[in-house]
């Protein structure tokens, strides 16, 4: 398993686009926001935060999207159009460990993304670290599992890597609009701001900024990702075939 | 059949309403080379997946060393080396991290430098997956297949895609792999592989064997000179 993991984390590296689009874009969103004067000013609608202020939660929710929906689905649904998943049933580890070292490899990734995130935010813009680290953390992880659950489900339903790239290309940008990426989820109108509650974006960057602001997330907001999660995961063993 | 590692029994599989497999039967014995000849969409290849669990029968007894391929599947992944026809690699994967790779699924995996020498492979370990000629990407497979140091060895057209010599160098390697006691199963269309390679022969057509033999006695049962000639005596319908 240790050695398929470290396999899977060397493709990642060198096919490049996984740690650019994951980690690269995010980190530069947030440079280019930093640098706006208009993402600075304290804003009285946002309760004296600045606009940057609530943008970062929903760049750390952007990362595990990206991932989840745009670097996982390709090289899973690749692998299986190669042959590649068949080939590894007949051996002693068989694809069910591919799939979790691929997972293991996207949450690491994770991992160092939300900490240049948030490090990157403090130090060079001043964007104070979530004042409930602990729930801003749990959400972080439940929100990661449930975009992943997402992601395997469109691997599941895309009959090849190329397609794999299309569906979740449709999956992910309603999933980030929702999620506030291009209109801040308070600012929403009032049916929209419920649609979005109920998807993983939404639920984890609201449970995110409650976080950020020193609340214990919504326990809402937590088990709409949980239950993403374990249907998203129940629903993608269903559907997924090996070849 | 005293000492016999596979046994197939009435085997019958369809995909919907299409039979691949009408209704095969053959053993192979302890340290043969058994060869699965046949026309293209003969089901030979349907027949091998079922024999190494990637498929289930619809009906039919399979058993390899002792056990169901499907019920015993973790098992017999340990004993029973695989290549298969169009199972390709991640094309940035190089040729010395795919062999590791492989060796990390076997408890005693072989000596992974030996393999590649003996399939032409050696100086390529840096080599990327997606660099590689047809050829080299078939030799890796059979390194692959090798590499767990199973007691047997299912190979889905062995030398497809490889030049003369490089087919040669792989005959070699068979003979040799059957002389340290592994049973190998081969799939071909290629008659002078099957010829050369294979101790018996189970000769597949529309989904059932029209005879089982030794090359000779397949040669001799059809009348002709060749296996060439009496493969294409013995599977002569006008189709």
């Amino acid at each position: 398993m240790t050695t398929l993991t470290l396999t899977e984390l060397k493709l990642f590296l060198r096919e490049r686009s996984g740690p650019a689009f994951g980690v690269g874009l995010p980190l530069l969103l947030l440079i280019i926001f930093g640098n706006l004067p208009f993402y600075n000013r304290p804003r009285s609608e946002f309760g004296g935060l600045t606009l940057l202020d609530t943008y970062v939660p929903i760049l750390v929710a952007f990362v595990l999207a990206m991932l989840a929906l745009n670097v996982l689905p390709p090289v899973l649904a690749g692998y299986r159009e190669k042959g590649v998943l068949r080939r590894l049933r007949t051996t002693p580890v068989g694809p069910v460990r591919v799939l979790a070292a691929q997972l293991i490899v996207m949450l690491l990734t994770a991992a160092v993304a939300v900490a240049a995130l948030l490090l990157v935010a403090r130090f060079a813009f001043g964007v104070v670290l979530p004042r409930q680290l602990a729930g801003f953390l749990l959400t972080t992880l439940l929100a990661a599992l449930a975009l992943m659950g997402v992601g395997l489900l469109v691997t599941a339903a895309a009959p090849g890597g190329r397609a794999a790239n299309a569906l979740g290309a449709v999956v992910f940008y309603p999933m980030v609009f929702l999620g506030g990426l291009f209109l801040p989820i308070p600012a929403m109108p009032a049916t929209l701001r419920r649609v979005s509650h109920a998807t993983p974006m939404g639920a984890a960057v609201t449970a995110m900024q409650d976080a950020t602001n020193g609340h214990w997330p919504h326990w809402l907001a937590l088990v709409t990702l949980v239950a993403w999660a374990a249907g998203a995961a129940v629903a993608a063993a269903r559907l997924f075939r090996w070849e | 059949m005293v000492g016999s590692v596979i046994e197939v029994e009435n085997l019958h599989k369809r995909y919907g309403g299409t039979v691949a497999v009408e209704d095969v039967s053959f053993t192979v014995a302890q340290g043969e080379i058994f060869g699965i000849l046949g026309r293209n969409g003969a089901g030979k290849t349907t027949t091998v997946e079922c024999l190494v669990g990637l498929r289930t029968p619809d009906r039919g007894r399979i058993r390899v060393l002792g056990r169901d391929p499907r019920r015993g599947h973790a098992e017999l992944t340990r004993r029973v080396g695989v290549q298969l026809q169009d199972s390709q690699l991640p094309e940035r994967l190089r040729v010395g991290e795919a062999m590791r790779l492989y060796q990390s699924f076997y408890p005693d995996p072989a000596d992974s430098r030996e393999l590649l020498a003996q399939l032409g492979l050696a100086g390529r370990e840096k080599t990327p997956y997606g660099k590689l000629s047809g050829g080299q990407k078939q030799r890796l497979a059979i390194a692959l297949a090798l590499i767990g140091r199973p007691r047997i060895a299912v190979l889905d057209e062995l030398t497809t895609g490889l030049d003369p010599h490089a087919r040669r160098d792989t005959w070699d390697l068979i003979a040799g792999v059957r002389a340290s006691g592994v049973t190998i199963v081969l799939v071909t269309h290629f008659m002078p592989e099957a010829e050369r390679l294979c101790d018996r022969i189970a000769l597949i057509d529309a989904g059932r064997v029209l005879v089982t033999g030794t090359p000779a006695e397949l040669v001799e049962r059809a009348g002709q000179s060749t296996l060439e000639d009496a493969f294409v005596t013995l599977t002569g319908r006008t189709s």
